[in-house]
């Protein structure tokens, strides 16, 4: 009898094992491409930091593929009848990197003087609120001024880091030493960085989510050269390529590979979204029937199948379909070269040249430009590709010196964090590539986003933010490209690397490799 | 003139790098007859394999462009950039040369430092810096070569001048009275020119190949399909589709090596007493 349940436990173990039950150990070779300029998150939030730091920071919550919260720092939360208290109750065991325990005080110090300071884009969201608090080491309450529909979206480690008070409070924070080696709560902790070979991120022991992480080691290789980051993948150096280390066409071959995974999740926060400024103040763009004409002459699924492998979405307006509140109930503009002729006889085009801007970020921007100018020019609408390097591009579009301009940029989940900055007139300035470039003002588009950020229930934002999208897609302000693909690519037994809402840059804490 | 041209055909090499010359010019002036269509535009599947449709017998890019197109608007690229690039070498460095070899003392020194300038920086890399800092566009990359390649022009006719500024008949002109400029132009000038010419066309091939490098590195007027822009495409897909990279590459050594094939036979017809006779 005995003899029989040992074999049955047996049996019961070997079918749990089966049952990818995850295991413990190993290294973790990934690509990061660029390098990143610094690690601490509170004060860099560029792409790449945020893929490295995301394993070393945390913020109160993280967000599955849905965009729904889920506990990290913070265990549960609760939001009250009118929306203006949130009440976050932290986990109580938690450590920094350096022993010095995490509590209450430090989200306070991060999120109300660290931040505000340093944060520009959570800034802007933090203007809703009226106080932070901590009634006690565990808990936290954020008492907005008026409803704020995003907040709940924006305590994600990029957008809301919580950083170390014991080391920050009083010095200056750019200047500080212990910048060069970040002190968070994540599940791994700084230990190395070769500077233009790798960074090297090692597992948290005193973690307070029992039993993770469960990797050794995560090794960032630095690889400056697309071609050799394909390379590195295919001679088993490194195991990982996130989104956007290799060039597109490259992809399929890799992906082809024994024993190799790709999944396009993990960026449903971002939402990438690509378009082309179109400069609203003058010129052939400033009328609404050229930009019409642009938006019917360009063949973007032609764009999506050539340059992006069909990874990805042909956009149908503003709002990205991973972010909420999107509709597809606006006009819908697919290619067709006559609508476009004649809506520009309408408006007696008469030859202008447009100058056309393409993205400095590689071979695929660069070819895309090339297939666009084709587009436009058979049409008849006379393009001039004009080349620039990064400084060039950002200066260009800062000066508003351009006729049109490739650019992609982030929606964070919401259209009140990031659609709304690109089309409300009262973000026309000159100095930055964030705002609104194209010069577009149109008032009731501006009062449409400003009542659906401040609204309520869920319901009352949908019909607000519907009404928008279709105005906006009538204006054209902007022609919409595509919703970006950017593929993982990964050896199949990595498991669980792509699990929330910003994919790779917080995945590392649920992974695990297979032997 | 019938004498040259037996020196000339005499060296077999000239001849073939004349010929393969005269087609590309050929190509290059009957692109736009035999490829009404852009080369810009997107005519089939991307990476059609060569030879396997009539109609696109070298395949075509990574965005379904026609490459037998692209390589002849390509030529009309390299011979523009080619000759005008050299033509305005040639206005900056004979003037140069012929100053300093013909008054020689701090004339000679001011203008050959001025050279020595331009010859100790490395070519390549002062025509990327000027490119880049000018914008990529035809003018500026015919500019930047024009820029660096220059010195060899004003060294070479210094030399010349140098030589040619004591004979007899110069210090005839001078005890005549005729001004310096008319000296220069009409006395000395004239007997320079066959050097000049041999380097001449060394100098169309260096250039095409400069601007095929440009436009490699992704420094080429990004509204004119040219080989090295074509190559420089191509490289990234090198493994997908060879035949990208190929053909320009090939069209680049050909025109690159006819030129240098000319200019050989120009040297041996222009100086028949250098003419090597072991040949």
């Amino acid at each position: 009898m005995l003899k029989r349940l040992t074999t049955l436990a047996a049996a019961m173990l070997v079918s749990t094992a089966l049952h990818a039950e995850p295991v413990e150990g190993g290294r973790a070779n990934v690509v990061i491409q660029p390098e990143p300029p610094s690690l601490m998150m509170g004060l860099v939030q560029n792409g790449p930091t945020q893929m490295v730091a995301g394993q070393i920071y945390e913020g109160l919550l993280r967000y599955d593929e849905k965009l729904q919260p889920m506990p990290q720092l913070a265990k549960s939360w609760e939001v009250s009848e009118d929306g203006l208290t949130y009440t976050f109750k932290l986990h109580d065991n938690i450590k920094w990197h350096d022993g010095e325990p995490f509590t209450s005080a430090d989200v306070v110090f991060s999120a109300d003087v660290f931040l505000r300071e340093t944060h520009a884009r959570l800034r802007t969201s933090l203007e809703h609120v009226e106080s932070i608090t901590a009634p006690d080491d565990t808990t936290v309450v954020f008492k907005l001024k008026q409803p704020f529909g995003p907040f709940l979206g924006i305590f994600e480690a990029g957008t809301m880091p919580m950083v170390p008070k014991h080391i920050y409070e009083g010095t200056d924070y750019k200047n500080n030493p212990a910048n060069n080696t970040p002190i968070g709560t994540g599940p791994f902790k700084f230990t190395e960085w070769e500077k233009g070979s790798h960074i090297l991120l090692t597992k948290f022991e005193d973690y307070y989510e029992e039993g993770k992480p469960y990797l050794d080691e995560i090794y960032w290789h630095v690889i400056p050269d697309a071609a050799s980051r394909a390379v590195a993948y295919e001679t088993g150096v490194v195991d990982i390529l996130p989104g956007g280390s290799v060039e597109n066409f490259d992809v399929q071959r890799i992906a082809d590979m024994d024993n190799t995974c790709i999944t396009d999740k993990g960026w449903e926060y971002f939402g990438p979204l690509s378009w082309m400024w179109l400069n609203n103040r003058e010129g052939p763009t400033a009328d609404k029937r050229f930009r019409q004409a642009v938006m019917y002459a360009m063949d973007r699924n032609f764009a999506r199948d050539a340059l992006w492998n069909g990874l990805g979405k042909v956009a149908t307006g503003p709002v990205s379909s991973s972010t909420r509140f999107y509709t597809d109930d606006v006009n819908q503009y697919d290619y067709d070269p006559e609508k476009a002729k004649a809506l520009l006889d309408e408006m007696g085009y008469d030859g202008e040249t447009v100058r056309l801007l393409p993205l400095p970020y590689g071979e695929t921007w660069q070819r895309w430009a090339e297939a666009v100018k084709q587009n436009l020019g058979e049409v008849g609408i006379n393009v001039e590709i004009v080349s620039t390097d990064v400084a060039g591009w950002n200066q260009k579009l800062a000066e508003w010196d351009y006729d049109m301009a490739f650019t992609y940029l982030y929606q964070y989940g919401d259209p009140a964090l990031g659609v709304a900055r690109s089309y409300i007139s009262t973000n026309i300035a000159k100095g930055s590539q964030w705002n609104n470039v194209e010069g577009y003002e149109n008032t009731e588009v501006d009062a449409l986003f400003d009542k659906a950020a401040v609204a309520v229930t869920a319901e009352e934002r949908q019909t607000l933010y519907t009404e928008a999208q279709q105005k906006l897609v009538d204006d054209v302000p902007v022609a919409w490209l595509l919703e970006l693909g950017f593929p993982t690519i990964y050896r199949c037994n990595v498991k669980d690397l792509v699990t929330t809402a910003i994919g790779v840059n917080d995945g590392f804490k649920d992974a695990y490799i297979e032997k | 003139m019938a004498d040259f041209w037996k020196r000339f055909a005499r060296n077999r090499g000239a001849v073939i790098g004349l010929a393969i010359l005269a087609v590309v010019i050929l190509v290059a002036l009957l692109a736009p007859l035999l490829f009404p269509q852009s080369p810009w535009r997107m005519v089939q599947r991307p990476f059609l394999p060569p030879f396997s449709m009539d109609q696109y017998p070298l395949g075509t890019d990574a965005l379904g462009r026609d490459v037998i197109s692209g390589l002849a608007y390509g030529a009309q690229v390299s011979l523009l950039v080619g000759l005008v690039s050299t033509v305005a070498a040639l206005l900056i460095g004979i003037p140069i040369g012929a100053l300093a070899g013909y008054f020689g003392g701090w004339v000679d020194d001011a203008l050959m430092r001025f050279t020595e300038f331009f010859q100790t920086v490395p070519s390549f890399a002062l025509a990327i810096v000027l490119v880049a800092i000018f914008q990529p566009s035809i003018e500026s990359i015919i500019a930047a070569i024009a820029i660096v390649s220059w010195p060899p022009v004003a060294r070479l006719v210094r030399g010349e001048v140098l030589s040619l500024r004591s004979r007899e008949y110069v210090e005839a002109a001078i005890l005549s009275g005729q001004s310096n400029l008319t000296i220069i132009l009409r006395q000395v000038l004239p007997n320079t020119i066959s050097p000049i010419i041999v380097l001449a066309s060394l100098m169309v091939a260096t250039a095409i190949l400069l601007e095929s490098s440009l436009s490699f590195l992704g420094l080429g007027d990004p509204n004119l399909m040219s080989w090295g822009y074509m190559i420089g495409a191509a490289r990234t897909v090198i493994r997908q589709a060879w035949w990208l990279s190929f053909f320009p590459g090939v069209a680049i050594l050909l025109t690159v090596l006819a030129l240098n094939l000319i200019g050989e036979g120009l040297n041996d017809a222009l100086n028949p007493r250098l003419a090597r006779r072991g040949k």
